[in-house]
């Protein structure tokens, strides 16, 4: 069924300022709407009711005593757990970090604390981020809140479902390869990934260190725009923290798409699902019919993107998974020496999926394959980089389907890695490239599952990227399931 | 594993995966190191037509960012509580973390 979600966070956030309602009172909802559905969802690996009762408090003591409570006052947001929250579990999905408490927030989780938002829960994921369905967990799969035999995306899926449920009005995810868009697309939300440094990596806990990074999640385009502004901006904490103002996107949102130039990107519409792909033209039609000029293009080079990022990607994990030892964090295997524990403890502590990649990336760093693989896919990265450089001269931004069909089975692509890799097979390029892009839902396919489209933009275009996301999203508000113009009625 | 067999030709063999395993501080089972083997070669197939491109002259790009080395001022600052970042540790002792024998004999 379509699920109802929370009211925006914007309105929240005013209403809390304003003092018609109160962080508690708001907070209590979400935790409410968490304890109603959440058995049946598993959007949460932990709930904070009582931290999130506490900063409620505080926030509205300061909207009494006259202080600026912060542009998300009261708003009750999900974090993935891979984002350090001090005091509180951040398990990665892994059972090697179970039980372990971080010492410090992350900086994004500071700057929404700041901003006066509330942590009301971490959100499940696929375990350390790798994985594209959140079945991967240690802690059991998350569910799509629109159909409970499908899976909701990955691997930010438990941040998807928990603001598609309608258990909160905004979320934060990481997008490696694609872990905050396709997730977006198949629980029919919006899902930002911003340019590779745009938002801190600070107590981000690394996957893929030159790929990762950390994006917002909202039930719209606007709402996403504010808490990327909460987010973004220089952290002097993250050495690859891009030294420029903080954004201000929100006020953008309605400049519109008139005199822009958008391309159709071809390679993505050829392995989509018709129904998929009759979405992306409406999507197309729309931008067209609110002044951009809208034609094809290829870009053959993407074509290469899914093959070089599953060597990249698995090399820097393999890397990063190092220190997963058994010593300074999380689980040890006791042994009688210190290789047989640490070989113990990461075999005891790491699923199937983790230890496949871990293992395809050391084999892809190896001595004899080097060559032949990591270093080939780093230029590969070379190759679509400058292809789209060359693109980007000719178009502000780029359009096409997000993951090529919507919502699949639970265990569909379990067993079978590279069906599963697949999905992300439009996601990828923006992430090598270091690019910004976005998933925007735009009505259902022909299983009444949602569709999201995505646009694409070159480094530091998050506002002509927003200003499109905001046309299309206005014209997927007039489409329902079968493409006829509604209301916002039940539609099955 | 010599530097032939490590053509992207040749096909991921059985001892070459318990190799890696080792490599990473893995111990697979003889049902996983059949399964992983058959898993990864699927994948490695798949990384063929990257492998087999032509890209002499391509400079590789190993971050999309062209970075510049950050340095801050060499100043004293707080860290991370000592007892806190232990707390998180499985074996700690004397405000340091424990660990097994590393060399061959014990102490």
């Amino acid at each position: 069924m379509r699920p109802s979600p929370a009211r925006t966070a914007s309105a929240l956030a005013d209403a809390v300022r304003s003092g018609s309602t109160t962080a508690a009172a708001v907070v209590e909802e979400s935790l409410a709407a968490i304890a109603h559905g959440d058995g049946e969802v598993h959007a949460f690996v932990t709930v904070l009711a009582d931290d999130a009762r506490r900063q409620a408090a505080e926030v509205d003591r300061r909207v009494a005593a006259g202080e600026d409570p912060g542009p998300l006052a009261g708003v009750p947001v999900a974090v993935k757990d891979n984002l350090c929250t001090r005091g509180a579990p951040t398990t990665c999905g892994s059972r090697i970090l179970e039980g372990w408490h971080p010492p410090y927030d992350a900086t994004v989780v500071a700057r929404l604390r700041q901003a006066g938002a509330v942590v009301v829960g971490k959100s499940n994921m696929d375990e350390f981020a790798m994985g594209s369905s959140t079945e991967t967990s240690a802690f059991g799969p998350t569910r799509n809140p629109w159909d409970t035999s499908r899976v909701p995306g990955g691997s930010s899926g438990g941040s998807a479902a928990a603001v598609a449920a309608g258990f909160v009005p905004l979320a934060l995810g990481s997008d490696t390869g694609g872990s905050i868009r396709q997730p977006a697309a198949l629980c029919g939300v919006v899902g930002l990934k911003p340019t590779y440094g745009a938002v801190s990596r600070y107590g981000l806990v690394a996957f893929a260190s030159s790929l990762d990074q950390v994006g917002p999640f909202a039930t719209s385009v606007v709402d996403a725009a504010l808490l990327f502004d909460v987010i973004g901006g220089h952290d002097p904490l993250d050495s690859t923290s891009l030294d420029r103002l903080p954004p201000r996107m929100a006020s953008v949102v309605g400049d519109g798409v008139d005199g822009l130039s958008v391309g159709v990107l071809t390679e993505h519409l050829d392995g989509a699902a018709p129904d998929v792909v009759r979405r992306v033209h409406e999507a197309a039609e729309a931008c067209a019919a609110a002044g951009a000029s809208v034609e094809e293009v290829s870009v053959p080079e993407v074509r290469y993107g899914l093959s070089a990022y599953y060597l990249i990607a698995p090399a820097e994990a393999s890397s990063n998974l190092a220190r997963y030892d058994g010593v300074r964090f999380g689980l040890r295997v006791a042994a009688d020496d210190v290789v047989a524990m640490n070989t113990a403890t990461r075999t005891a502590g790491f699923g199937a999926e983790v230890k496949r990649r871990i293992m395809l990336g050391t084999y892809a760093l190896s001595a004899g394959y080097v060559d032949a693989y990591y270093n080939q896919a780093l230029r590969v990265r070379t190759l679509i980089a400058e292809a789209f450089a060359t693109t980007y001269r000719r178009f502000d931004l780029l359009l096409g389907p997000t993951s090529p069909t919507t919502a699949f089975a639970l265990g569909a692509k379990l067993e079978d890695p590279l069906a599963m890799y697949l999905s992300d097979v439009c996601t990828i390029p923006s992430n090598l490239a270091g690019h910004p892009a976005i998933s925007v839902p735009f009505g259902t396919g022909d299983d009444g599952l949602p569709v999201g489209v995505q646009l694409m933009a070159p480094a530091l275009a998050e506002n002509t990227l927003l200003r499109a996301a905001a046309v299309v999203e206005a014209a997927a508000a007039l489409v329902d399931g079968d493409g006829n113009a509604v209301g916002v009625e039940e539609q099955r | 594993m010599s530097a032939t067999e490590g053509t992207p030709a040749g096909r991921l063999t059985r001892q070459e995966v318990a190799h890696v395993a080792m490599l990473a501080r893995l111990h697979l089972d003889d049902e996983e190191l059949d399964r992983f083997t058959g898993q990864l070669a699927v994948i490695l197939d798949h990384a063929a037509d990257v492998a087999a491109l032509d890209l002499d002259g391509v400079p590789p790009t190993s971050h999309a960012l062209s970075l510049a080395n950050v340095l801050r001022a060499d100043e004293p600052r707080p860290g991370l509580d000592r007892d806190e970042v232990l707390a998180g540790a499985p074996d700690v002792e004397d405000h340091r973390f424990r660990v097994p024998r590393i060399l061959g004999e014990a102490p």
